[in-house]
Formats: C-alpha cells, sequence, structure tokens
C-alpha cells in the first residue's frame, strides 16, 4: 500500500526537518506554503497603531507519497525534526494512495516510487549486509 | 599587452623590491614576461616626465611672452559687475533647477510609500495614480495653475503707511532670479489683497526669461507634491476618472488659488504691510502652501468618499488593513526625506549671499526635525501607545510628520526650535491617526495626520519659534526680521493662524463641495465588486504583480461594459492555431 503523509510545520523548521528526512533516505517530497491556524487560534499585531489578529499563520506544507513500513520512521524523522514544545508546531495527516504514476517512465504503483539510494533500497542493503 | 593604468605609470617606485602587482594585472595573459613589462613601464614613465616638462616651459614661456607682449585694456567696473551678476544668477538658476529635479523625485517616494502601505490587490492602481498625477499636474500647472498662483507675483502694491513696512512700493517677485520687468504682472485685487494671478497661461507673455522658466519649474513640482497627497488618503476606493479630474481640480485651480495667497503676492502674504501683523503669512517651503492644502483635499476627500468596505465595524471598532510591502514604504520614506532637501533649502530661491545662508539653515533644521519626527513616533509607539512595538508603519509616518511641520519654518528658527517642532509633529502624527480612527476616518496611508495636521503645526510653528534672524530682514516687504512669539511678536502668530484658517476654510470646503460632485456624477467611487476584487483588474486592467507566468490566450473580450477579465471558465484556445 501507498501512503501519503501531509505534515504541517513551522516555516523555520522546514530546514531541520529536510535534513532529517533525507537522513533516514526520504528522497521526494514537496512543499506548499500554506496559511493556518489550530487551537492557538493566530498571534497578534499591529499597523499604524491599531492592534489586530493574524489568524492565519504562514506554515510549511510538506507532501511525501511513501510505502506503508516507511510511514512510522518518517513521522518519527519529522516529530523528532519539527517539535519545539510549544503551540504552533503543527500537525501530521496520513492518507491512503490509490497509485502513483512516474511520468517519465510510466512506471506505476511502488516502482514509481524508487529512487536510487532511498529508504528501501538502504533497508535492502542493510538486510543483505547483516 | 602593456596598459597604462591611471596613477600607476607616473608613479616613482620607492626601491627595486617588486611590488605588489596591481589588481588590472592579475588579468595579464599567462605567457606575458613579467621583466620586460617591468622595463617598458620604466621607459613609459621617463617619456611621461619628459613630456611634462617640455609641456611646462611651453605653456611658461608662451604666457610670459603675452605678458610682456602688450596690456590688454584692464576691464572696467562695469564689466566685473556685469559678470558677477551674470556668474549670480548662473549660480541661483543652477540652484533653483537642482532642487526642482530633486523634488521631483519625491514623487517616486510618495509612489513607493502610498503602494507599500496599501494592499497587493491595489498596487498597479495606486503607483498609476503616483505617476499620472505629475502627468496630469504637469499639463494643468502649465495651462493655468502658474498663472493663478504667480500671474501677480511682480505686480507692486502701492505704498502702506503701515508701521514697519518698507518704504515705496512693493511686490512679492524674487530678486534672486534676474529681472523679471513686465512680467506676470496682472492680477485681481480688492484693494491691497490680491487674491488671482492672471498673467502667464500656458507659459505665454513671460517669453524665455531663463529666471521665471527655472521659478516654473520649482513651483511645478511644489504643486504636484501637494497633488499627489490626496491619492493616498482615497486609495483602494478612488475611481481612476474621478483622480484624473482631481488632478487638474488641484493642479488648475485650488492649490494655485490658495498657495498664491501665500506666495504669488496675495493678500496673506500682504498681511504684515496692510494690517502690521508680523511680517504676513510667513512660509518658508510649504507646510502651508503645499502640505496643508493637500492634507486638507485628501481630509476633504476621505470624507466624501467614506471608508473602505471592512475598515469599521457596526460598533464603531476598527480593522487594521496592512499594507502589503514594509520595504516600499521605508524606501520610500527614505527617498522623500532625500527630496526634502530640496523642497526646504531650495525654497531660498536663490543660493548667493544671505540667500545660501537660509538654505543651509533650512538643510540643517530639515534633517533634525524629520530624525526627531521619526526617533519621537518610534518611541512613542514603543512604550505609550498599546501597541508597545517600534511600529515601522508609524515611524514612517513620524519622520514625515517632523519634515513636514519643519516645511515652513525651517530656515526661520534655531535647530533647538526643529528638534521641538518634530518632536511635537512625532507625538501629533500617531494622536492624529487615532483621532481619525475614532471619528471612522479612513485615510489608508496617513495622509491627513502627517500633511494636513503637522502642515497646521508648522504654519503655527513659524508664529512660535521664529528667532529673527538677518537672513529673514525684510520678509514679505517688513524692515524687521520674522519673530514667532517666544521672540516677542504675538501678531506673527496671528498671521499664521489666518494662512492655516484660510486653507482650511478655502481648500478644505471647496474642495467638499468639489467631491460631492463628483460623488453625484458617480466619478468619486468604484463599484464595490470592484473595490474587493482589487482595483487592478477592473479599473486598470491588468494585475501589478504577476506570480506565475501563465500563457494568456488570445481572444479576450474588452469592452466598457465588461472590463473585467474573466477568471473562471476562461476560453480556452489551442496554442498550436497560430495566425
Amino acid at each position: 500500500m501507498t501512503k501519503k503523509i501531509e505534515a504541517i510545520i513551522r516555516e523555520e523548521a522546514l530546514d531541520a526537518v529536510k535534513d532529517a528526512l533525507h537522513a533516514i533516505g526520504i528522497v521526494g517530497m514537496n512543499v506548499v506554503e500554506v496559511r493556518g491556524h489550530g487551537r492557538q487560534g493566530g498571534i497578534d499585531l499591529s499597523w499604524r497603531g491599531t492592534a489586530y489578529r493574524m489568524d492565519l499563520i504562514p506554515k510549511i506544507q510538506i507532501n511525501i507519497i511513501l510505502s506503508d513500513h516507511n510511514v512510522e520512521k518518517t513521522i518519527d524523522a519529522i516529530v523528532g525534526a519539527a517539535r519545539t514544545g510549544q503551540p504552533g508546531d503543527g500537525l501530521i495527516f496520513i492518507y491512503p494512495v490509490d497509485d502513483v504514476v512516474r511520468i517519465r517512465t510510466g512506471e506505476r504503483g511502488h516502482d514509481a516510487l524508487i529512487y536510487p539510494d532511498d529508504i528501501d533500497e538502504r533497508r535492502e542493503h542493510a538486510v543483505k549486509g547483516s | 599587452m602593456m596598459q597604462a593604468w591611471p596613477g600607476q605609470a607616473i608613479e616613482v617606485c620607492p626601491n627595486s623590491q617588486p611590488r605588489p602587482l596591481p589588481r588590472r594585472a592579475r588579468f595579464r595573459p599567462a605567457h606575458s614576461n613579467r621583466s620586460d613589462i617591468m622595463k617598458r613601464t620604466a621607459l613609459f614613465r621617463y617619456a611621461i616626465r619628459l613630456a611634462a616638462t617640455l609641456t611646462s616651459l611651453v605653456v611658461f614661456f608662451g604666457v610670459a611672452s603675452r605678458a610682456l607682449a602688450a596690456d590688454p585694456p584692464p576691464p572696467t567696473l562695469a564689466d566685473v559687475a556685469a559678470t558677477a551678476g551674470e556668474v549670480k544668477l548662473a549660480i541661483n538658476v543652477m540652484w533653483m533647477l537642482v532642487a526642482g529635479f530633486l523634488v521631483f523625485f519625491m514623487q517616486a517616494g510618495f509612489a513607493l510609500v502610498e503602494t507599500g502601505f496599501t494592499r497587493s490587490k491595489n498596487v498597479a492602481h495606486t503607483m498609476m495614480m503616483n505617476m499620472m498625477v505629475f502627468c496630469i499636474g504637469a499639463v494643468g500647472y502649465w495651462m493655468t495653475g502658474f498663472a493663478f498662483q504667480f500671474g501677480a507675483v511682480n505686480l507692486p502694491y502701492p505704498e502702506v503707511s503701515t508701521i514697519g513696512a518698507i518704504a515705496g512700493e512693493w511686490a512679492h517677485s524674487p530678486i534672486t532670479l534676474g529681472d523679471w520687468t513686465g512680467l506676470l504682472a496682472s492680477g485681481f485685487r480688492i484693494g491691497q489683497f490680491g487674491l488671482l494671478g492672471t498673467n502667464g497661461f500656458l507659459l505665454t507673455g513671460v517669453g524665455l526669461n531663463t529666471g521665471v522658466l527655472a521659478f516654473f519649474l520649482f513651483q511645478m513640482v511644489f504643486m504636484d507634491t501637494a497633488a499627489t497627497i490626496p491619492t493616498g488618503s482615497m486609495a483602494e476606493r478612488l475611481k481612476f476618472s474621478g483622480f484624473c479630474l482631481m488632478g487638474l481640480w488641484v493642479s488648475m485651480f485650488i492649490y494655485p488659488l490658495v498657495a498664491g495667497w501665500i506666495w504669488g503676492g496675495g493678500w496673506l502674504q500682504n498681511l504684515g504691510r496692510i494690517a502690521g501683523l508680523g511680517n504676513g503669512a510667513v512660509d518658508f517651503a510649504g507646510s502651508g502652501p503645499v502640505h496643508m492644502i493637500g492634507g486638507a483635499i485628501a481630509l476633504a476627500g476621505a470624507l466624501v468618499i467614506g471608508p473602505r468596505i471592512g475598515r469599521f465595524n457596526a460598533d464603531g471598532s476598527a480593522n487594521a488593513m496592512p499594507g502589503h510591502n514594509i520595504p516600499m514604504g521605508i524606501l520610500g520614506t527614505i527617498i522623500l526625506f532625500f527630496g526634502w532637501f530640496g523642497f526646504n533649502p531650495g525654497s531660498s530661491l536663490g543660493f548667493t549671499g544671505t540667500f545660501g545662508q537660509l538654505a543651509a539653515n533650512a538643510a540643517v533644521n530639515t534633517l533634525i526635525a524629520g530624525a526627531v519626527g521619526g526617533c519621537v513616533s518610534m518611541l512613542y509607539m514603543w512604550h505609550i501607545s498599546p501597541v508597545k512595538k517600534p511600529d515601522p508603519s508609524m515611524s514612517v509616518n513620524g519622520v514625515l510628520a517632523g519634515l513636514v511641520a519643519i516645511t515652513a519654518p525651517c530656515a526661520f528658527v534655531d535647530p533647538i526650535g526643529a528638534l521641538l517642532i518634530g518632536s511635537v509633529a512625532g507625538v501629533l502624527v500617531c494622536l492624529a491617526t487615532t483621532w481619525l480612527e475614532k471619528a471612522k476616518i479612513d485615510d489608508p496611508v496617513g495622509a491627513v495626520p502627517v500633511h494636513f495636521v503637522n502642515g497646521m503645526w508648522g504654519v503655527l510653528a513659524v508664529g512660535i519659534f521664529a528667532n529673527g534672524n538677518d537672513a529673514s530682514k525684510g520678509w514679505n516687504g517688513m524692515e524687521g526680521a520674522v519673530r514667532g512669539l517666544i521672540a516677542g511678536n504675538p501678531s506673527q502668530l496671528l498671521a499664521q493662524a489666518l494662512e492655516a484658517g484660510a486653507v482650511v476654510v478655502v481648500v478644505f470646503g471647496l474642495s467638499y463641495v468639489f467631491f460631492k460632485i463628483l460623488n453625484a456624477l458617480k466619478l468619486l467611487r468604484v463599484a464595490p465588486a470592484d473595490e474587493l476584487t482589487g482595483l487592478d483588474m477592473p479599473e486598470m486592467g491588468t494585475p501589478g504583480y504577476t506570480t506565475v507566468d501563465v500563457r494568456m490566450t488570445g481572444g479576450g473580450r474588452l469592452s466598457q461594459q465588461a472590463p473585467r477579465p474573466r477568471v473562471a471558465n476562461a476560453p480556452t484556445k489551442s496554442p498550436s492555431t497560430g495566425a
């Protein structure tokens, strides 16, 4: 099975999360600039002396499509890098994905998700090596 | 290849130690022979020295032989005086032009401040207003504005017996810009009350008088500064056709009318001679004529056009509508500050003698008041207002408020006076912003607090802080120097109050009526749907910012009735159907 991880994180956490994902062999991802709020509800700012609440705070959404068995390890990597313990650290959503098509080759499903030196290839090397 | 770089070939080598190669030498071809270069360099130096020696010998003997040959006739005193007069005029005209160019550049500052302080959906509209107000204004001012404002500046008033008035008849034309005999000397007057000039429409009847032309340019860019102020207070909702008419209203009539009373030999300027009120209304660079007039039009416009949709809630509370680009706003403010060094010092209208003193005094006071205005409003927002932050948007307004307030008194006060004037301006601008919000008047960029409120403060500040320096003696046809309340002349403050009052009553009153008429003709405010979309596409037909380059297909339907581009369900064309 293929899953989609959609992680909403702080803008300033992007570099750390990206590094953590690369470190475990998550090769492909895309990133969207989003705005939103959770329980915290926004932050207070002012413009020419008038206070206002910016209730939609800029955040980064990372999208990753990956195989089922890699989900937990990836979640751990994201949480480890994005967590500050303060409100506003974000959320991770996990969805099922019906199919994947790699446009260049026409590969489908799991094949379309394989890259050189990715998380699965590393696991195979590790298994062979032991 | 050997090349002589400036200063290198004739430099004397202190010793034979190889020197670090100059930067250029690093780029010589790798195969070139270094010792060969050194040899050729030495030869080259020798040749230069020889040439210099020969040249100086030739020049010396040439001059000496001419001096011995014959005495040229010595210049007469009249020759010297004529040349000195020409040089003086050239310096003054050049100063006038350079200062005018600096003031013109303030247009860029206004454009950046206003656009940075408005939302990204209105940038093409706001920027376009700031450019076109100059183009429209230049034409309007050339057609009628200059004539209304200065057509009577050289028309002398008969002698008066007021105590302190300089004996003889008196005209208010500048004495720095050459001979204006017979030019700009007709207008409407009631007794000693000058109302309107009537000479110089389309700059006809003034010939090609250098001084008048330079003066026209300088005064045109001043008018434009006033004309661009209301675009800020009505930004994000002003219909472009209404804006164009407003540009003509300001440049062709209302600014020239009232500014002429203060600078063009009108009744306010003459108050000293007719009523003994100090030196009459005194305004060095235009807190009143430029900023207060612009601010009064801005206030009338903001009142008639009403607040932007969503600016105020039903319970009367205000919603912030943050601008989209603080860096633009701050860059614009710095450009304005820079331009102000043409605006204020340039208003000496000359640079020779005491006029240079006025200019230098004005420059220093401008610097101090602008800086202090910024500091005080920053500190006010940081420590006194509930915001508790050094708010950039108010600090920008604070700098401008200080500059506006010092504009009238800049050549008449001490630096200490400038400091006090700037400090008051920095607080006033913050308070006035709150007052406007309480009154439910929507002014997106703070044009009214900056230009109207602090323009008024600047006009009155002359009557309080003017120190009576010698350079201001004889101002507006009075023997004495310009002295304010602190220097012991309360009547000057009264003249200043009359100037401020005239601007409020006439400019605000007539502009209010003008905008009411525009509103009745449905030319003032855009449709609510367009305002919500943002004015760029419905009014201007193009977005201000295009972040993704998508191909625009042909065949759009642009017409008077449906100028709005169809975003949804746009007709798609195959890209291959060329021609």
